[in-house]
């Protein structure tokens, strides 16, 4: 039950979309309550090597939300709208606010897999092509290969 | 790259028919009435995508005989694959953070009681 396909990933060529997929060991519930927990969701939502404050939530269809990412003292905003929060679906808008005018569309989509194993499906509309590749390509910029150390502390603290 | 090398390949790709053209022209070069062929647009228009495509470096025509084949610049591609490569392992690590979270959620939910050992509260 330990083994876990890593994350799949799909850049459509058609439209600005990013889609991606995993699978957890945790209920629809509990995979729920991770994205809609401001305190769980601070917990995990990264990037690695940088800490994430929740300034604004409201995790209710109509609600709004925003974060605070901070690395070296330098600050990165993020906010945006949940458009529509229910138990199988997450529909919320995703703005870095250092580019305000890109407004990102987010679906998640909790699917039930059985034996306490759940699919989350996720799914970013960009506005333009150009959009989109500027996210894709932002991975290179927030410097990615110091990620597992904070997993490996995750695992020295006996919390996996 | 710089940034404003990026920022000339978003803008190059971020119109369609020029990523239908970076499209096919991943399965092999072509010359450009090749390119031409499926729009209904008129040489010049696709002249001047191509050249939109060669300054960010996107696609090259090599010298020699006529006619010049266009040709797909493959670090240019490498580079796209390595950012969604990337963006992917980016994903999988936020999500293993997310496994580690479920996990302790499920330790709450199995011990009705949770072990206050050590807790200075």
């Amino acid at each position: 039950m330990n083994t876990i396909a890593e994350t799949t990933i799909e850049a459509d060529p058609k439209v600005p979309v990013i889609r991606m997929s995993r699978d957890f060991n945790a209920t629809p519930e509990q995979l729920f309550r991770a994205h809609t927990d401001p305190e769980l969701f601070a917990q995990w939502v990264g990037p690695s090597g940088m800490q994430t404050r929740v300034v604004e939530w409201d995790a209710r269809t109509g609600g709004s939300w925003r974060y605070v990412s901070t690395r070296d003292g330098q600050e990165f905003g993020f906010r945006g709208c949940f458009h529509e929060v229910r138990p199988d679906r997450i529909v919320q808008t995703f703005t870095w606010e250092g580019q305000p005018d890109g407004v990102a569309l987010g679906t998640l989509w909790f699917e039930d897999l059985g034996n306490g194993r759940t699919r989350l499906r996720t799914q970013s509309l960009s506005d333009s092509f150009e959009d989109r590749d500027a996210w894709l390509a932002s991975g290179m910029k927030v410097g990615v290969d110091e990620g597992y150390a904070k997993l490996e502390e995750m695992i020295a603290h006996g919390n996996v | 790259m710089t940034s404003t090398a990026l920022s000339r390949i978003f803008a190059a790709l971020a119109d369609p028919t020029r990523r239908d053209m970076v499209a096919r022209l991943s399965a092999g070069d072509a010359t450009v009435n090749q390119l031409a062929e499926p729009y209904q647009l008129t040489l010049q228009a696709i002249y001047k995508h191509l050249k939109v495509l060669e300054d960010a470096g996107v696609v090259s025509r090599p010298p020699g005989p006529q006619p010049r084949p266009v040709r797909l610049e493959a670090e240019v591609f490498d580079l796209m694959d390595k950012w969604i490569e990337r963006y992917r392992r980016q994903a999988e690590e936020r999500y293993r953070r997310l496994d580690a979270v479920l996990a302790r959620m499920n330790d709450e939910a199995g011990n009705g009681s949770p072990e206050q050992k050590g807790s200075a509260a």
